[in-house]
Protein backbone atom coordinates (compact mmCIF):
# COMPACT_ATOMS: atom_id res chain seq x y z
CA UNK A 1 0.00 0.00 0.00
CA UNK A 2 2.80 2.42 0.85
CA UNK A 3 4.28 1.70 -2.60
CA UNK A 4 1.01 2.77 -4.25
CA UNK A 5 0.91 5.97 -2.22
CA UNK A 6 4.50 6.63 -3.26
CA UNK A 7 3.55 6.25 -6.93
CA UNK A 8 0.49 8.51 -6.51
CA UNK A 9 2.64 11.06 -4.77
CA UNK A 10 5.33 11.10 -7.47
CA UNK A 11 2.97 11.33 -10.45
CA UNK A 12 0.39 13.88 -9.36
CA UNK A 13 -0.50 15.13 -12.83
CA UNK A 14 -1.00 11.60 -14.16
CA UNK A 15 -3.31 10.88 -11.22
CA UNK A 16 -5.25 14.02 -12.18
CA UNK A 17 -5.71 12.72 -15.76
CA UNK A 18 -7.19 9.52 -14.32
CA UNK A 19 -9.44 11.34 -11.82
CA UNK A 20 -10.74 13.83 -14.39
CA UNK A 21 -11.17 11.06 -16.96
CA UNK A 22 -13.33 9.11 -14.50
CA UNK A 23 -15.36 12.23 -13.66
CA UNK A 24 -15.97 12.88 -17.38
CA UNK A 25 -16.92 9.22 -17.98
CA UNK A 26 -19.47 9.05 -15.17
CA UNK A 27 -20.85 12.49 -16.07
CA UNK A 28 -21.45 11.28 -19.62
CA UNK A 29 -23.33 8.23 -18.28
CA UNK A 30 -25.42 10.42 -15.94
CA UNK A 31 -26.17 12.78 -18.85
CA UNK A 32 -27.39 9.93 -21.08
CA UNK A 33 -29.19 7.73 -18.56
CA UNK A 34 -30.75 10.28 -16.20
CA UNK A 35 -31.09 13.50 -18.20
CA UNK A 36 -31.51 11.81 -21.62
CA UNK A 37 -28.74 14.07 -22.99
CA UNK A 38 -30.82 17.20 -22.27
CA UNK A 39 -28.12 18.46 -19.89
CA UNK A 40 -24.79 17.76 -21.62
CA UNK A 41 -22.14 15.58 -20.05
CA UNK A 42 -19.56 18.38 -20.00
CA UNK A 43 -21.87 20.63 -17.95
CA UNK A 44 -22.45 17.81 -15.47
CA UNK A 45 -18.69 17.15 -15.36
CA UNK A 46 -17.91 20.80 -14.54
CA UNK A 47 -20.64 20.84 -11.90
CA UNK A 48 -19.20 17.60 -10.50
CA UNK A 49 -15.82 19.36 -10.46
CA UNK A 50 -17.32 22.14 -8.33
CA UNK A 51 -18.89 19.60 -5.97
CA UNK A 52 -15.48 17.94 -5.64
CA UNK A 53 -14.00 21.38 -4.97
CA UNK A 54 -16.52 21.89 -2.18
CA UNK A 55 -15.88 18.44 -0.69
CA UNK A 56 -12.14 19.07 -0.96
CA UNK A 57 -12.61 22.37 0.86
CA UNK A 58 -14.49 20.63 3.67
CA UNK A 59 -11.97 17.79 4.12
CA UNK A 60 -8.77 19.54 3.07
CA UNK A 61 -9.55 22.71 4.99
CA UNK A 62 -7.63 24.83 2.50
CA UNK A 63 -8.47 27.33 -0.20
CA UNK A 64 -7.77 25.19 -3.25
CA UNK A 65 -10.61 22.70 -3.03
CA UNK A 66 -9.75 19.11 -3.85
CA UNK A 67 -6.10 19.87 -4.60
CA UNK A 68 -5.46 20.61 -0.90
CA UNK A 69 -5.83 16.88 -0.24
CA UNK A 70 -2.29 15.53 -0.94
CA UNK A 71 -3.46 12.56 -3.07
CA UNK A 72 -5.23 14.97 -5.45
CA UNK A 73 -2.66 17.75 -5.59
CA UNK A 74 -2.10 17.07 -9.31
CA UNK A 75 -5.69 18.18 -10.00
CA UNK A 76 -4.67 21.67 -8.95
CA UNK A 77 -1.74 21.57 -11.35
CA UNK A 78 -3.92 20.36 -14.21
CA UNK A 79 -6.53 23.05 -13.48
CA UNK A 80 -3.93 25.75 -12.93
CA UNK A 81 -3.26 28.85 -15.01
CA UNK A 82 -0.73 27.29 -17.40
CA UNK A 83 -2.90 24.45 -18.71
CA UNK A 84 -6.04 26.58 -18.63
CA UNK A 85 -4.55 29.33 -20.77
CA UNK A 86 -2.69 26.96 -23.11
CA UNK A 87 -5.76 24.81 -23.85
CA UNK A 88 -8.07 27.79 -24.30
CA UNK A 89 -5.68 29.36 -26.82
CA UNK A 90 -5.62 26.02 -28.66
CA UNK A 91 -9.42 26.13 -29.10
CA UNK A 92 -8.93 29.18 -31.36
CA UNK A 93 -7.49 26.97 -34.13
CA UNK A 94 -11.00 26.23 -35.41
CA UNK A 95 -11.99 29.91 -35.59
CA UNK A 96 -11.90 31.83 -38.82
CA UNK A 97 -10.45 35.30 -38.92
CA UNK A 98 -12.94 36.41 -41.53
CA UNK A 99 -15.86 35.86 -39.14
CA UNK A 100 -14.08 37.56 -36.24
CA UNK A 101 -13.40 40.63 -38.36
CA UNK A 102 -17.05 40.66 -39.38
CA UNK A 103 -18.35 40.84 -35.83
CA UNK A 104 -15.53 43.01 -34.45
CA UNK A 105 -17.76 46.03 -33.83
CA UNK A 106 -20.55 43.88 -32.38
CA UNK A 107 -17.96 42.32 -30.08
CA UNK A 108 -16.81 45.74 -28.83
CA UNK A 109 -20.38 46.93 -28.19
CA UNK A 110 -21.26 43.81 -26.21
CA UNK A 111 -17.96 44.03 -24.24
CA UNK A 112 -18.71 47.54 -22.99
CA UNK A 113 -22.40 46.82 -22.39
CA UNK A 114 -21.52 43.69 -20.41
CA UNK A 115 -18.94 45.42 -18.20
CA UNK A 116 -21.32 48.33 -17.50
CA UNK A 117 -24.27 46.06 -16.58
CA UNK A 118 -22.24 43.79 -14.29
CA UNK A 119 -20.45 46.69 -12.60
CA UNK A 120 -23.59 48.77 -11.97
CA UNK A 121 -25.65 45.84 -10.68
CA UNK A 122 -22.74 44.65 -8.52
CA UNK A 123 -22.24 48.11 -6.99
CA UNK A 124 -26.01 48.54 -6.42
CA UNK A 125 -26.21 45.21 -4.59
CA UNK A 126 -23.14 46.14 -2.52
CA UNK A 127 -24.92 49.39 -1.63
CA UNK A 128 -28.08 47.46 -0.73
CA UNK A 129 -26.01 45.22 1.57
CA UNK A 130 -24.83 48.32 3.43
CA UNK A 131 -21.43 49.13 1.93
CA UNK A 132 -20.82 52.86 1.35
CA UNK A 133 -17.06 53.20 0.81
CA UNK A 134 -16.26 53.82 -2.90
CA UNK A 135 -13.15 51.57 -2.85
CA UNK A 136 -15.18 48.68 -1.40
CA UNK A 137 -18.08 49.26 -3.78
CA UNK A 138 -15.75 49.41 -6.81
CA UNK A 139 -14.08 46.15 -5.74
CA UNK A 140 -17.48 44.44 -5.33
CA UNK A 141 -18.63 45.75 -8.72
CA UNK A 142 -15.37 44.57 -10.31
CA UNK A 143 -15.85 41.15 -8.68
CA UNK A 144 -19.29 40.98 -10.29
CA UNK A 145 -17.45 41.33 -13.63
CA UNK A 146 -15.03 38.43 -13.02
CA UNK A 147 -13.00 36.88 -10.20
CA UNK A 148 -9.90 38.20 -11.97
CA UNK A 149 -11.01 41.82 -12.32
CA UNK A 150 -12.21 41.90 -8.67
CA UNK A 151 -8.89 41.21 -6.92
CA UNK A 152 -6.85 43.22 -9.45
CA UNK A 153 -9.11 46.24 -8.91
CA UNK A 154 -9.16 45.73 -5.14
CA UNK A 155 -5.37 45.51 -4.99
CA UNK A 156 -4.95 48.56 -7.21
CA UNK A 157 -7.27 50.65 -5.01
CA UNK A 158 -6.07 49.27 -1.67
CA UNK A 159 -9.24 47.47 -0.57
CA UNK A 160 -9.11 45.27 2.55
CA UNK A 161 -8.35 41.56 2.13
CA UNK A 162 -11.80 40.33 3.19
CA UNK A 163 -13.40 42.54 0.54
CA UNK A 164 -10.99 41.15 -2.06
CA UNK A 165 -11.94 37.61 -0.96
CA UNK A 166 -15.61 38.58 -1.25
CA UNK A 167 -15.05 39.90 -4.79
CA UNK A 168 -13.46 36.57 -5.78
CA UNK A 169 -16.46 34.77 -4.26
CA UNK A 170 -18.86 36.91 -6.33
CA UNK A 171 -16.87 36.18 -9.50
CA UNK A 172 -16.87 32.43 -8.82
CA UNK A 173 -20.66 32.44 -8.32
CA UNK A 174 -20.97 34.33 -11.62
CA UNK A 175 -18.85 31.75 -13.44
CA UNK A 176 -20.91 28.90 -11.98
CA UNK A 177 -24.19 30.62 -12.88
CA UNK A 178 -23.09 31.27 -16.47
CA UNK A 179 -21.76 27.70 -16.82
CA UNK A 180 -24.97 26.08 -15.62
CA UNK A 181 -27.52 28.34 -17.30
CA UNK A 182 -25.87 28.88 -20.71
CA UNK A 183 -26.78 25.43 -22.10
CA UNK A 184 -30.22 25.57 -20.45
CA UNK A 185 -31.19 28.98 -21.85
CA UNK A 186 -29.17 28.99 -25.11
CA UNK A 187 -32.10 28.08 -27.38
CA UNK A 188 -34.49 30.52 -25.78
CA UNK A 189 -32.15 33.53 -26.14
CA UNK A 190 -31.06 32.72 -29.72
CA UNK A 191 -27.50 31.67 -28.93
CA UNK A 192 -26.93 29.43 -31.93
CA UNK A 193 -24.39 30.98 -34.33
CA UNK A 194 -20.75 32.09 -34.40
CA UNK A 195 -21.81 35.75 -34.43
CA UNK A 196 -24.18 35.41 -31.50
CA UNK A 197 -21.53 33.45 -29.55
CA UNK A 198 -19.11 36.37 -29.98
CA UNK A 199 -21.66 38.88 -28.68
CA UNK A 200 -22.49 36.49 -25.86
CA UNK A 201 -18.83 36.14 -24.85
CA UNK A 202 -18.48 39.91 -24.75
CA UNK A 203 -21.67 40.45 -22.77
CA UNK A 204 -21.06 37.74 -20.15
CA UNK A 205 -17.30 38.09 -19.89
CA UNK A 206 -16.11 35.28 -17.63
CA UNK A 207 -13.92 33.24 -20.00
CA UNK A 208 -14.19 29.97 -18.11
CA UNK A 209 -17.96 30.32 -17.62
CA UNK A 210 -18.66 31.30 -21.23
CA UNK A 211 -16.33 28.65 -22.68
CA UNK A 212 -17.66 25.91 -20.38
CA UNK A 213 -21.26 26.95 -20.99
CA UNK A 214 -20.77 27.10 -24.76
CA UNK A 215 -18.95 23.76 -24.76
CA UNK A 216 -22.03 22.26 -23.18
CA UNK A 217 -24.25 24.05 -25.72
CA UNK A 218 -22.28 23.45 -28.91
CA UNK A 219 -18.48 22.88 -28.86
CA UNK A 220 -18.12 24.64 -32.24
CA UNK A 221 -19.09 27.97 -30.60
CA UNK A 222 -16.41 27.88 -27.87
CA UNK A 223 -13.60 29.75 -29.66
CA UNK A 224 -15.96 32.50 -30.83
CA UNK A 225 -17.31 33.15 -27.35
CA UNK A 226 -13.89 32.76 -25.76
CA UNK A 227 -12.10 35.19 -28.06
CA UNK A 228 -14.34 38.11 -27.02
CA UNK A 229 -14.59 36.93 -23.41
CA UNK A 230 -10.81 37.00 -22.95
CA UNK A 231 -10.80 40.70 -23.80
CA UNK A 232 -13.46 41.27 -21.14
CA UNK A 233 -11.00 40.69 -18.29
CA UNK A 234 -8.36 42.81 -19.99
CA UNK A 235 -10.75 45.68 -20.60
CA UNK A 236 -12.23 45.29 -17.12
CA UNK A 237 -8.81 45.42 -15.43
CA UNK A 238 -8.23 48.57 -17.44
CA UNK A 239 -11.42 50.54 -16.73
CA UNK A 240 -12.67 49.26 -13.33
CA UNK A 241 -9.84 50.72 -11.19
CA UNK A 242 -9.70 53.89 -13.31
CA UNK A 243 -12.80 55.22 -15.11
CA UNK A 244 -15.43 53.30 -13.10
CA UNK A 245 -13.76 54.11 -9.77
CA UNK A 246 -13.46 57.83 -10.57
CA UNK A 247 -17.13 58.04 -11.60
CA UNK A 248 -18.24 56.16 -8.49
CA UNK A 249 -15.98 58.22 -6.20
CA UNK A 250 -17.51 61.36 -7.66
CA UNK A 251 -21.06 60.02 -7.16
CA UNK A 252 -20.72 58.72 -3.58
CA UNK B 1 2.44 16.96 -34.59
CA UNK B 2 5.14 18.61 -32.49
CA UNK B 3 5.32 21.42 -35.07
CA UNK B 4 1.66 22.18 -34.38
CA UNK B 5 2.34 22.29 -30.64
CA UNK B 6 5.37 24.49 -31.30
CA UNK B 7 3.24 26.95 -33.30
CA UNK B 8 0.72 26.96 -30.45
CA UNK B 9 3.51 27.54 -27.92
CA UNK B 10 4.96 30.36 -30.03
CA UNK B 11 1.55 32.10 -30.32
CA UNK B 12 0.94 31.54 -26.62
CA UNK B 13 4.24 33.00 -25.43
CA UNK B 14 4.11 35.96 -27.82
CA UNK B 15 0.52 36.73 -26.75
CA UNK B 16 1.33 36.50 -23.05
CA UNK B 17 4.35 38.75 -23.56
CA UNK B 18 2.13 41.35 -25.25
CA UNK B 19 -0.33 41.03 -22.35
CA UNK B 20 2.38 41.65 -19.75
CA UNK B 21 3.77 44.58 -21.76
CA UNK B 22 0.29 46.11 -22.03
CA UNK B 23 -0.18 45.59 -18.29
CA UNK B 24 3.05 47.45 -17.53
CA UNK B 25 2.12 50.15 -19.98
CA UNK B 26 -1.21 50.93 -18.29
CA UNK B 27 0.34 50.59 -14.84
CA UNK B 28 -1.33 47.36 -13.67
CA UNK B 29 1.18 44.76 -12.59
CA UNK B 30 -0.52 41.86 -14.33
CA UNK B 31 -1.18 40.21 -17.66
CA UNK B 32 -3.84 42.19 -19.54
CA UNK B 33 -5.53 40.21 -22.32
CA UNK B 34 -2.57 37.91 -23.01
CA UNK B 35 -4.82 34.95 -23.77
CA UNK B 36 -6.82 37.05 -26.20
CA UNK B 37 -3.68 38.25 -28.00
CA UNK B 38 -2.38 34.67 -28.18
CA UNK B 39 -5.63 33.45 -29.76
CA UNK B 40 -5.51 36.18 -32.39
CA UNK B 41 -1.84 35.40 -33.16
CA UNK B 42 -2.68 31.70 -33.51
CA UNK B 43 -5.58 32.42 -35.87
CA UNK B 44 -3.43 34.80 -37.96
CA UNK B 45 -0.54 32.30 -38.08
CA UNK B 46 -2.92 29.59 -39.23
CA UNK B 47 -4.38 31.84 -41.97
CA UNK B 48 -0.87 32.79 -43.10
CA UNK B 49 0.31 29.16 -43.21
CA UNK B 50 -2.83 28.12 -45.10
CA UNK B 51 -2.23 30.78 -47.73
CA UNK B 52 1.31 29.51 -48.25
CA UNK B 53 0.15 25.91 -48.28
CA UNK B 54 2.24 24.98 -45.25
CA UNK B 55 -0.69 24.07 -43.06
CA UNK B 56 -0.89 20.26 -42.90
CA UNK B 57 -3.57 18.24 -41.05
CA UNK B 58 -0.70 16.93 -38.93
CA UNK B 59 -0.09 20.48 -37.64
CA UNK B 60 -3.72 21.02 -36.78
CA UNK B 61 -3.77 17.73 -34.89
CA UNK B 62 -1.08 18.96 -32.48
CA UNK B 63 -3.12 22.05 -31.65
CA UNK B 64 -6.47 20.26 -31.66
CA UNK B 65 -5.20 17.80 -29.05
CA UNK B 66 -4.75 20.63 -26.56
CA UNK B 67 -8.02 22.26 -27.57
CA UNK B 68 -9.88 19.03 -26.76
CA UNK B 69 -8.28 19.01 -23.31
CA UNK B 70 -9.94 22.32 -22.47
CA UNK B 71 -13.07 20.89 -20.81
CA UNK B 72 -11.14 18.34 -18.71
CA UNK B 73 -8.86 21.19 -17.58
CA UNK B 74 -11.92 23.27 -16.67
CA UNK B 75 -13.22 20.33 -14.62
CA UNK B 76 -9.88 20.17 -12.81
CA UNK B 77 -9.98 23.95 -12.29
CA UNK B 78 -13.51 23.79 -10.86
CA UNK B 79 -12.36 21.07 -8.47
CA UNK B 80 -9.49 23.21 -7.22
CA UNK B 81 -11.43 26.46 -6.66
CA UNK B 82 -12.35 27.67 -3.21
CA UNK B 83 -15.99 26.64 -3.71
CA UNK B 84 -16.58 26.41 0.03
CA UNK B 85 -15.65 30.08 0.56
CA UNK B 86 -17.79 31.14 -2.40
CA UNK B 87 -20.77 29.46 -0.74
CA UNK B 88 -20.07 30.60 2.82
CA UNK B 89 -18.93 34.17 2.05
CA UNK B 90 -22.46 35.34 2.38
CA UNK B 91 -25.64 36.03 0.52
CA UNK B 92 -24.05 39.02 -1.26
CA UNK B 93 -21.66 36.75 -3.15
CA UNK B 94 -24.58 34.72 -4.47
CA UNK B 95 -26.78 37.76 -5.22
CA UNK B 96 -24.06 39.83 -6.92
CA UNK B 97 -22.77 36.74 -8.73
CA UNK B 98 -26.12 35.57 -10.08
CA UNK B 99 -28.50 38.54 -10.51
CA UNK B 100 -26.50 40.43 -13.19
CA UNK B 101 -26.11 37.19 -15.15
CA UNK B 102 -29.89 36.82 -15.39
CA UNK B 103 -30.24 40.48 -16.38
CA UNK B 104 -27.78 39.78 -19.20
CA UNK B 105 -29.74 36.69 -20.23
CA UNK B 106 -32.80 38.96 -20.52
CA UNK B 107 -30.86 41.66 -22.44
CA UNK B 108 -29.05 39.29 -24.83
CA UNK B 109 -31.91 38.62 -27.32
CA UNK B 110 -32.35 42.39 -27.83
CA UNK B 111 -28.60 42.96 -28.19
CA UNK B 112 -28.40 40.08 -30.63
CA UNK B 113 -31.26 41.48 -32.72
CA UNK B 114 -29.85 45.02 -32.68
CA UNK B 115 -26.39 43.83 -33.77
CA UNK B 116 -27.81 41.60 -36.50
CA UNK B 117 -29.84 44.35 -38.11
CA UNK B 118 -27.13 46.98 -37.90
Amino acid sequence: MSELIQVIDSYGLIVAFLVVGLVMYFSEIISKKIFRSKIPGSAIAIFAGLVLGYIGGVFGGGEKGLSDIPVFKGVGFMGGGMFRDFTIVATAISASFFLIKKSGLAGMISLFLGLIIFFIVGVSLGWAWGFRDPVTLTTIGAGACTYIIGPITGAALGASSDIIALSIGIGVVKTITVTIFTPILAKRIGLNSEGSAMSYGGLMGTTSGVAAGLAATDPKLVPYGAVTATFYSGLGCLICPSVFYLILDWLV
Amino acid sequence: MIYGIAILAFSFLLGQWMGVLLGHWIGIDSNVGGVGFAMIILILTKEGFQRKGWFKPELEYGVDFWGKLYIPVVVAMAASLNVKAAITSGSLAIAAGAIPVFICFAVFPYLNKALKTS
